[in-house]
């Protein structure tokens, strides 16, 4: 019984943890996606390909 | 010893590290104090910067110190065991591998300079990965352990932060840099010296040569009284460059005041249990005496730039 309680609370803070990883990866993105844009401008946008 | 490794070891097969642990590794408080000065460095440089990248700027300062905290927390675990301040910090309680603290640590370091260096400049991403190293290097390796002078040193890795934010904005290091770099490298001494005179058993118990445990007390109180008056002087440098007018002035004088007549109070006194009072009272005030100053120097700059739009 408490073994399985355990293990439902290791489960619980991995998750936890991998989701404050993600939030992390997904506000590096976009912190990159705006200094990009910042240092560039809107043009970057109109490049031919 | 054995036992005890490996009950840290059942520990963690336990108990994951969790979020909260890490956030304890960058220090936050000392972060806290990086990302304030950083700002006022990068607010009273000349010239502007985009907010986006004025913000991923301090980010990057903000995450590059704590990186070389939790690089500190890494090189120092074993004496964290020890001092009373620093038993609950997540890797003297087995809460974390050392493993995970070190490439944490490598990791936010490589990624903040990085990410200063394509945001603003080259420079600035330069000094910032230098103030990494010196903290995480010269002073948690080398000198903390081995000079009760580590702290005079060291503190030039806490002083930087300032720098490191109007070079951001300017692409380079001006007279006013150098000043802002001086107020905090000259603070950093009797501040870190009236912790110790209070905490003295603790950093004696792990080995660490604290300038009150190596020369005494009374060469601590007469160092703290000599850097204090180098310190105040240097407060109204900025008022002396050009860089700051009446308002900061005022504050400068009347702060410098109030900190000499503490470190004067705690030079005059002999007696054990008054002087660890005072010493505790000099170190509250010098908190409040570096905040404040950097309040009025960003403050004075903002009434400079709302004067001259209002000419």
């Amino acid at each position: 019984m408490t073994a399985e309680r355990d293990e439902d609370e290791m489960k619980r803070i991995r998750r936890r943890r991998s989701v404050a990883l993600g939030i992390a990866l997904a506000v590096f993105a976009a912190l990159f996606y705006a200094i990009t844009i910042v240092k560039m401008g809107p043009a970057i946008m109109n490049r031919p390909l | 010893m054995a036992l005890a490794a490996d009950t840290d070891h059942e520990a963690l097969e336990r108990t994951p590290s969790q979020v909260g642990d890490y956030v304890t590794l960058l220090k936050p408080r000392v972060m806290s104090l990086v990302i304030f000065t950083a700002l006022v460095g990068l607010f009273v440089a000349p010239g502007g910067l985009h907010p986006v990248l004025a913000g991923t700027a301090i980010l990057a300062i903000a995450i590059g110190a704590g990186a070389s905290g939790a690089l500190n927390m890494w090189y120092d675990r074993d004496i964290d065991r020890i001092m009373s301040r620093t038993q609950n910090r997540p890797l003297p309680r087995g809460r974390i591998t050392e493993e995970e603290v070190l490439v944490f640590g490598l990791t936010l370091s490589a990624m903040s300079v990085a990410t200063l260096g394509l945001a603003t400049n080259w420079l600035a991403a330069g000094l910032l990965a230098f103030t990494i190293f010196f903290y995480a290097v010269i002073y948690t390796v080398w000198l903390k352990r081995s000079t009760p002078q580590n702290i005079v040193i060291g503190g030039a890795a806490g002083a930087f932060p300032p720098m490191i934010g109007w070079a951001a904005v300017t692409g380079q290091v001006g007279i006013e840099a150098w000043v802002m770099f001086a107020i905090i490298f000259l603070w950093t001494p009797p501040h870190f010296w009236a912790l110790a005179l209070f905490k003295k058993s603790d950093y004696e118990a792990a080995g660490v040569p604290m300038l009150p445990n190596v020369a005494g007390e009374r060469a601590t109180q007469n160092h703290i009284l000599i850097y204090s008056v180098v310190l105040v002087a240097s407060g109204i440098a900025p008022l002396i460059v050009g860089m700051a007018g009446w308002l900061y002035g005022a504050v400068a004088v009347g702060l410098g005041a109030w900190f000499l007549w503490l470190a004067f109070d705690l030079w005059r006194t002999s007696e054990k249990d008054q002087m660890k009072k005072v010493a505790r009272s000099l170190f509250r005030f010098s908190l409040y005496y570096l905040f404040v100053l950097f309040v009025a120097l960003a403050a004075d700059h903002a009434l400079g730039l709302y004067l001259g739009a209002a000419q």
